[in-house]
């Protein structure tokens, strides 16, 4: 019960992390390299912030729900006009180029933010005791077992990210930005004939999917800590969910997402952390290879 | 002069020159020039399958590993001498990328480079899970004493760069006159074109697990040697970084071109030698260099040499 509960957590942000690396390549045919390095910047630009304002943890923690995203934003479109647009999203030179970034990114923080983990204050934080329920004299009874507790705040990272999730799906098929996505993803040729600035979608794409993995940092920041190598796991399992779920399809996303999260938890009971890690890294490695198009998206011709 | 009398006396001059420097340098950059050449003959085999072949793997560690390992453990722990322990590493790399690249080769493209790096990241994890035996991220050292073939002593500068030298021109040379035979020309149709190539007659899948297994058996080669010469393996040869630098040694070298690897292992060699003495973030050169590279020079040094200056280099 307590395993899944911080499984929901995991899966929120894995969700939200998972969601740009598929919007982007879903939209832009682009595997991104550097989402993870996003995802880290959302955190360190969390602490930033709270550090700054530095009064109320909560002053703090609004403005970088604010800050981190739309800042990581813009520095993703500004290297997809800089970098990506430049070599014309060629799949290969692309990956070469994210590589790059991932570096660039990873390292300047490494020069600027230094080589601790730092924390940040959740904006609140009371603890919950939850019920459970065994058999008493009066047959099923219910108490508030020992251990068996959560954060309130644990709770807001999953109404949060599933609030997010919503906004973002509303965004995509109920507006004009949306459409206009869609419509570039339906056929990129199509979209420019018919006058859509799709280099200036491409952009926004792109810093839409940095600032959604920096959405989910600044969330999770507050239960991890921000440290200039923490991209590296959520890269791997945001790959793994987008894998999993098809490549390009946003519902299966979500439910890997919801898959890969609860099931970490619960599969690193049963085996060590590392031969979890292999084993994970094998069976997603294995539905690449026999099930390319992943476990729910549709057989390309 | 024809042209396979002066790729000859380019390639020729080539390994002359790297056994003169041994004569000029100080000793700390002919200690550099050593390792080098060892990584420049794990670049080689990397150029084979990116560079001719056109298959872009992100996951060469795992064969450099493979390699490392296999000759570290086989003299560590089986006890074995230098020559049997390099076929050990060569029979380990053989085996790890016939099996990697029957699996990874059913994909393309994208999903291809992700397999390979999924299946690296997967060794490197294996690695670590034998921490008992691999030491982990600290590594081991192979003792001294074990580390002499046919009674020469490969501890000593001199007999390691040599050593370092003799492998380097063995794979220079049989590579260089690989991908002038009927096979290479056959890898380079695949580049350019896969269907073409296909509808030719050719079995691609059968030519490309070829290629996977020479270039995955060349990095294996390179990695036991390196554990060889310099005495240590650890599981930093087994991350991600290791399958990135030789595809920033190729691409700044120049992909397909025989002399590329060489120029490229040279140059990031000592620019991330210069910038890990200025700063800790030595990797945001790496970072830098990539960018760069795909946006203004594709082709790698000796790719823009070959276009502008030297058509006829190989």
């Amino acid at each position: 019960m307590l395993a899944s509960l911080e499984g929901a957590v995991t899966a929120a942000t894995l969700a939200l992390t998972a969601m740009g690396l598929s919007l982007v390549f879903g939209v832009m045919r682009v595997v991104n390299v550097a989402h993870g390095e996003f995802y880290m910047l959302g955190a360190v630009i969390a602490w930033f912030v709270s550090t700054t304002l530095g009064t109320h943890p909560a002053i703090g923690f609004v403005g970088a729900l604010i800050v981190a995203p739309v800042l990581v934003g813009l520095l993703a479109a500004a290297a997809d006009r800089l970098i990506l647009a430049r070599i014309n999203y060629d799949p290969e030179r692309t990956i070469v180029a994210t590589i790059g970034l991932l570096y660039i990114l990873q390292q300047s923080t490494l020069m600027t933010f230094g080589p601790d983990a730092r924390p940040v204050e959740p904006p609140f934080n009371s603890r919950i005791a939850l019920p459970w329920w065994r058999q008493g004299e009066n047959g099923l009874e219910m108490f508030y077992p020992w251990g068996l507790a959560t954060t309130s705040y644990k709770l807001f990272i999953i109404v949060a990210a599933v609030a997010i999730l919503i906004g973002l799906w509303v965004l995509l098929t109920r507006t004009r930005i949306g459409l206009v996505m869609r419509a570039t993803q339906a056929d990129r040729e199509m979209a420019t004939a018919f006058g859509i600035p799709v280099e200036r979608v491409y952009a926004m794409v792109f810093g839409l999917g940095a600032g959604l993995a920096a959405l989910g940092a600044v969330l999770i920041v507050p239960v991890q800590q921000a440290h200039y190598l923490m991209g590296a796991d959520p890269l791997l399992l945001s790959f793994i969910v987008v894998i999993i779920g098809g490549l390009g399809s946003l519902p299966g996303t979500i439910i890997a997402a919801l898959l890969i999260g609860m099931s970490d938890g619960i599969i690193s009971v049963f085996f060590s952390p590392t031969l979890a890690k292999i084993l994970a890294t094998l069976v997603v490695a294995m539905v690449l290879v026999f099930r390319p198009q992943g476990l729910l998206g549709k057989a390309s011709a | 002069m024809t042209a396979a009398t002066r790729d000859a006396a380019l390639h020729l001059g080539v390994l002359t020159l790297l056994a003169g420097l041994w004569f000029v340098l100080p000793t700390y950059h002919s200690g550099n020039l050593a390792r080098i050449m060892v990584l420049a003959v794990y670049a080689m085999g990397y150029n084979l399958l990116f560079g001719y072949t056109g298959l872009l793997s992100l996951g060469h560690a795992l064969f450099f590993a493979a390699g490392m390992y296999g000759l570290a453990i086989a003299m560590q722990q089986g006890g074995w001498s230098a020559a049997p322990g390099f076929l050990a590493g060569l029979i380990a790399a053989l085996v790890v990328s016939g099996v990697a690249g029957a699996l990874a080769l059913r994909t393309t493209g994208v999903a291809f480079m992700i397999v390979t790096l999924m299946f690296a990241q997967a060794g490197y994890l294996t690695v670590l899970y034998f921490g008992a035996i691999t030491r982990g991220d600290e590594g081991f050292v192979i003792p001294q004493a074990a580390r002499s073939l046919a009674g020469i002593d490969l501890t000593t500068p001199a007999n390691r760069y040599f050593a370092a030298l003799i492998l380097f021109g063995a794979v220079f040379l049989g590579l260089a006159w690989l991908v002038r035979s009927p096979f290479g020309r056959t890898l380079i149709a695949i580049r350019e074109n896969e269907a073409r190539a296909k509808m030719l007659g050719y079995d691609t899948h059968a030519y490309k697990l070829r290629a996977v297994i020479l270039s995955g058996t060349i990095s294996g080669a390179s990695g036991a040697a390196y554990a060889l010469l310099f005495g240590y393996a650890g599981a930093t040869f087994a991350t991600v970084q290791y399958s990135i630098f030789p595809l920033l040694w190729v691409l700044l070298g120049g992909a397909g071109t025989t002399i590329g690897p060489l120029i490229g292992a040279i140059f990031m060699f000592y620019l991330i030698d210069l910038a890990s003495g200025v700063t800790d973030a030595y990797m945001l050169i790496a970072g830098v260099v990539l960018v760069l590279l795909t946006l203004f020079a594709p082709q790698g040094l000796a790719g823009t040499l070959r276009n502008r200056v030297w058509p006829w280099l190989p």
